[in-house]
């Protein structure tokens, strides 16, 4: 909401200068938004007016204009503009004057042609960002007056970024209501009258729906003159409001607006046809609206029609056929109460939002339909003439909001707040907001609420109240007192910021990438028949498809970082993905990261190596080694990985992520030019610890057994460390594969593996016999199921 | 007796010859050999003693107590130059081990986390401390917990300033992290403390808005809760975050699902609220929206508004994060830049 202070003034006129008035207002919760002086810096601009126009010796597009500013004798001035024309009045800076910027004006030489001062435009006075020729002022302005105060214009434009439930102030009167309730001062508002009657002419008016419009008023105004000025003191209010004049008759109706609060609408009475009908759209109707654009109305929207079809859309906006126009003679004024939630989306469902619209949507104090239209009338009357006919009034008693009355607790003012008000002030603060309120036993009033106030309905509401009319800075700082609450220290799950620490302290730079990602990336990675969920509205085409893993993202970071000129890149990032439909969506949060690049840093130190899977594979076991469990890694596919270099991820025989190398027939697509290995888990397995279990420490030596075997080339480690997990025995305490070698000595097709074996019985020595007879075991396990041949 | 002195004289000979060998030794290897050529069994000192055949009965005892005062003084002199090559040996060996302590060590240099994360474990931790319980909740969301449960029905003005991502009519990306209030309060009883941080989404891009960006959704309900107490806890928090006695300042707002309602701001930490860019020259920065739990969402979770009363707050991380360190520009946060990420390690 946009206003001038003045205007402000003109309604309550506390002492108090602007910037501690507006801090009021927004410690008050009417937040000053901004403050804008009304027009530009300048002085030495004065009333002028043309009384002779010649054109200009040597230049087509100047003039010259002997200017009468009631000095004593006209002044010779030069201009360029197209509208200056005899008798025009306009505002002239005089040689003297300084306009905006700093621009001095002096007498200067136009082509040749001596000019003493210059003729303005709205833009070079700073009260408009733009102008096409000079301002043009009404035919009583007084020659000779300055300027700045013939237009009032030491005054600031103050914007309150309004809340949703204050709709009360969406209008000057509301305004003042708040500041008077502030300052404590008292208001002094328009007077309206009651316009005499001079017409006999009205137009039926049936509601049908009544429930979106419990109340209709119209009147007809005939005989009008659309093609008088709208007086400049309007002009200026609206201005300085933010809107532009737009003619008398749509000028009034915005005034009334911004005065009161009520959206009012004017249309052409000659172009209705029969009587006016407030009720629902039927299927397929269209109209015309006043912007020009022709929209296929909704049945849930509530219409003005007529016998020939819609007029407007009730509340939002008007339609351009029955607008008011250079050749309108007679009005059909409306001013209406249309219930919120009746009015509330329609708007926004046609790309829409009008002055009217936040209005209605928001509540218009239905009691101010009446009072709004007199107000309309009269200065209708006043500008543009004209007879006025008796109001149509339609109402539904029944479908109007009904007045509240709620019960004050004093004892919940002091539960909710933390402080006792005291009672004399509860009721003078509610009743300078116009709420009724009357002492009841155990210190509690009953308080009804006027009908602007939309915002209260129950008890708390009127709290609130007054603990902003007391000031919420005022209010002291406590702190909580409360029943002490358990915790829980688990030890089954490792804390998600350990795993991030250790990803950090293994050379990771956290990354935080958008859940939505670019289909064209994703489809890269999604598995075989596999969809990704996708927004309705996404913010941009190629942040579309929510993701189904982290590695688009993150493979899009890591291609922003290479191509920024880092060769080594590890990043990784946790946050969920999303499976599924968005109906039966599963979004669990998985940890992910990438890698490319050397081993480490280039350094002095080291020779340059690049990563490979063991690299990261490093990584990822000290990710699951915080968790401890049965952990194995599976040669399988995945779409996105190199077909051989990709493990699935088992834990307690779950398959819990993958990791592997990006498929390099994907670097061409992904932007990618070197090898980047990935990997994901999801975090609740991750997390999932045991909980250490003591075993007592053998005081007797432990013995260790080396064991070479030959295998076939496709047994993998983890077979043989199954096949080795299988034997039982107390003595058998760890097994270290330390070497796999094929080449040189060793047949095609075979390689050859060392294990190490470590022995140790609790209570005693072991002797060699025992050691040899699980080593028979051993091997026979290793030749039955692996086929193994024993090398040493 | 000339016989004598020569013989002695041939001792001494000998001896010089070996103290002089023994000063000019370098190695100790060469002084081994020449302890061995002189000292050994088959030493030079033993043959002379041997080649001297038939000494006289009265020149032997003083024949004998120089050759004995000649080994000792070899002797001694072998030991003084062991010791004096060893100390050289083991000095040269440490000047051959110098390294230069100033390059860089060997092997992985850390990494670190993002700001956002940074700070969030700060605000958790904070919280966590006085008794808040850290809660989840899904991020794909459904409008009642998203906008309906919260006091938001269909229509409310409320709901179009959400710029909400759809699915589809039911289904949302949630626009804030308040859902989970009520996803807790559906589960648990009161008392409760609870903060939920996470990440939510707005449909809005554009220099000071992101689609995406985080949350920290605190809530405590209780018997006697207060809004005095919801200033208080607020007001400790802010400056335990920023490390300043700044001044918190709070003012009335409106959310749906708080009566009353405040947004709290805090001293410009940029100027020190002498007015300047970041603060629009007001001196004053919003920082987060506050309120009593309005009693229509204590309806939706079956919670007696008349026993309970709550508060709850809801602050954006990344614009603690931008106050924080000084980050001017919110999209840096998700461009993932190394030279972005690497100045929080």
């Amino acid at each position: 909401m946009k206003f001038s202070e003045k205007w402000l003034r003109e309604w309550v006129n506390p002492e108090l200068d602007s910037t501690v008035l507006l801090d009021k207002l927004t410690l008050a919760g009417l937040e000053v938004d901004g403050v804008e002086p009304v027009a530009g810096e300048f002085t030495g601009v004065v009333v002028g007016q043309v009384l002779s126009v010649e054109p200009h010796p040597d230049a087509d597009k100047l003039r010259l204009c002997q200017v009468d500013v009631a000095a004593d004798e006209p002044l010779s001035i030069v201009c360029g503009a197209a509208n200056v024309r005899q008798d025009l009045k306009i505002p002239v800076a005089v040689v003297g004057s300084v306009l905006p910027g700093n621009f001095k004006i002096k007498k200067a030489k136009l082509r040749g042609v001596p000019s003493f001062g210059m003729l303005c435009s709205e833009k070079e006075l700073g009260l408009a960002d733009s102008a096409d020729g000079l301002m043009e002022l009404a035919a009583d302005a007084p020659v000779g007056k300055d300027f700045r105060e013939y237009l009032d214009l030491d005054d600031i434009t103050i914007d309150v970024d309004l809340t949703p439930n204050r709709s009360d102030c969406l209008g000057i009167a509301g305004i003042a209501r708040e500041v008077g309730v502030l300052t404590g001062s008292d208001l002094t508002p328009v007077q309206v009258n009651t316009a005499p009657v001079r017409s006999q002419n009205t137009i039926a008016v049936s509601v049908v729906n009544s429930e979106a419009c419990p109340r209709y008023l119209g009147r007809v105004i005939e005989n009008v003159n659309v093609k008088a000025e709208t007086p400049l003191w309007m002009q200026e209010k609206l201005r300085r409001s933010g809107l532009r004049s737009l003619g008398p008759v749509v000028d009034v109706t915005n005034y009334v607006m911004l005065e009161l609060g009520q959206p009012m609408h004017a249309f052409d009475s000659d172009k209705l046809n029969g009587g006016i009908t407030v009720r629902n759209a039927q299927q397929d109707e269209k109209l015309t609206l006043l912007d020009g654009q022709e929209v296929t109305i909704n049945t849930d929207t509530l219409l003005i029609a007529d016998s020939a079809g819609p007029l407007a859309l009730a509340g939002i906006m008007g339609g351009e056929a029955s607008s008011v126009g250079d050749e309108t003679k007679n009005l059909f004024l409306e001013s209406a109460f249309f219930t919120p939630i009746n009015i509330a989306g329609r708007a926004r469902s046609y790309g829409l939002h009008t002055d009217s619209s936040h209005r209605f949507e928001r509540g218009v104090d239905p009691e101010l339909a009446r009072n709004a239209m007199e107000r309309a009338t009269a200065l209708l009357l006043d500008i543009v003439g004209g007879e006025a006919g008796q109001i149509t009034e339609v109402v539904s008693e029944q479908d109007l909001p009904q007045t509240q009355t709620i019960e004050l607790r004093a004892s919940r003012i002091k539960r909710v707040l933390g402080i006792d008000i005291e009672k004399a002030q509860v009721e003078e603060q509610l009743t300078r907001l116009g709420l009724t309120v009357e002492a009841a036993e155990n210190e509690t009033w009953q308080v009804s609420v006027p009908s602007f106030r939309f915002d209260i309905a129950i008890e708390v509401d009127l709290i609130e109240e007054l603990g902003r009319l007391y000031g919420y800075d005022l209010l002291p700082n406590t702190r909580p007192q409360g029943t002490v609450l358990t915790s829980s220290i688990t030890e089954h799950q490792v804390q998600v910021e350990r795993l991030q620490t250790l990803l950090v302290d293994r050379g990771y730079q956290e990354a935080i990438t958008y859940s939505f990602v670019d289909p064209t990336v994703q489809q890269h990675f999604l598995a075989e028949g596999q969809t990704a969920i996708t927004l309705a509205n996404p913010i941009s085409a190629d942040l579309a498809d929510m993701r189904v893993s982290l590695w688009p993202g993150l493979v899009q970071a890591l291609v922003y970082n290479l191509n920024r000129q880092h060769e080594r890149v590890r990043l990784f990032e946790v946050g969920r993905i999303y499976t599924g439909t968005a109906d039966n969506v599963e979004q669990h949060r998985y940890i992910g990261g990438v890698v490319t690049g050397g081993r480490f840093d280039e350094q002095w130190a080291e020779k340059r190596q690049a990563v490979d899977f063991f690299d990261a594979k490093a990584d990822v076991e000290a990710l699951l080694a915080l968790g401890g469990g049965d952990v194995e890694f599976v040669a399988e596919q995945h779409p996105s990985l190199h077909p051989g270099q990709t493990a699935r991820i088992y834990k307690d025989g779950n398959a819990i992520g993958w990791l592997g190398a990006i498929h390099p027939k994907l670097n061409k697509s992904l932007g990618l030019d070197s090898k980047a290995y990935v990997f994901e888990l999801a975090l609740s397995a991750v997390v999932t610890a045991e909980v250490p279990s003591f075993e007592a420490l053998s005081r007797f030596p432990a013995n260790r057994r080396d064991l070479a075997i030959l295998v076939d080339e496709n047994i993998t480690g983890g077979k043989i460390e199954r096949c080795l997990k299988s034997v039982e025995s107390d003595i058998l305490k760890g097994i270290q594969l330390f070497d796999v070698y094929t080449g040189d000595g060793v047949e095609d097709g075979k390689k050859s593996i060392a294990i190490a074996f470590q022995l140790q019985h609790s209570e005693r020595t072991l002797t060699d016999e025992e050691v040899d007879a699980l080593m028979q075991i051993i091997t026979k396990r290793l030749e039955q199921d692996l086929q193994a041949v024993i090398r040493a | 007796m000339a016989e004598l002195e020569s013989q002695l004289q041939a001792l001494d000979d000998i001896v010089e010859v070996a103290v002089s060998a023994i000063e000019s030794a370098s190695v100790s290897a060469d002084l081994e050999a020449l302890r061995i050529e002189y000292l050994g069994k088959k030493g030079k000192i033993t043959a002379y003693l041997k080649q001297l055949g038939d000494v006289s009965v009265e020149q032997r005892p003083v024949i004998g107590k120089s050759v004995n005062l000649a080994k000792q003084k070899v002797a001694g002199l072998v030991e003084v130059k062991a010791k004096a090559l060893a100390e050289a040996a083991m000095n040269a060996a440490l000047e051959a081990e110098k390294v230069d302590v100033s390059l860089p060590g060997r092997g992985e240099q850390t990494g670190g986390l993002h700001p956002v994360t940074r700070t969030l474990q700060r605000i958790q931790k904070y919280f966590q401390n006085i008794g808040f319980d850290v809660a989840e909740g899904p991020e794909i969301e459904d409008s009642h917990h998203n906008f309906t449960a919260l006091n938001i029905p269909e229509h409310h003005p409320a709901r179009a300033m959400h710029d909400t991502f759809y699915f589809n009519a039911e289904m949302l990306l949630r626009t804030h992290t308040s859902p989970v209030q009520i996803r807790a309060m559906e589960k648990q009883e009161p008392p409760l403390r609870l903060i939920a941080p996470g990440r939510v989404y707005r449909c809005d891009s554009d220099l000071t808005h992101t689609p995406m960006f985080h949350q920290v959704e605190g809530l405590m309900v209780d018997e006697n809760v207060s809004f005095t107490d919801l200033k208080g806890i607020l007001s400790d928090f802010l400056q335990a975050f920023f490390e300043k006695p700044l001044e918190v300042r709070f003012r009335p707002s409106y959310f749906p699902f708080t009566e009353p309602s405040a947004e709290a701001d805090i001293t410009c930490v940029i100027c020190d609220g002498e007015g300047c860019r970041v603060c629009s020259h007001t001196g004053w920065i919003e920082i987060l929206g506050c309120g009593m739990v309005h009693p229509n969402v204590f309806k939706h979770v079956d919670i007696d508004s008349e026993k309970y009363l709550g508060f709850a707050f809801g602050l954006g991380v990344e614009r603690m994060a931008m106050l924080r360190y000084g980050v001017n520009d919110l999209r840096l946060f998700f461009d993932n830049d190394l030279r972005f990420l690497r100045q929080f390690n």
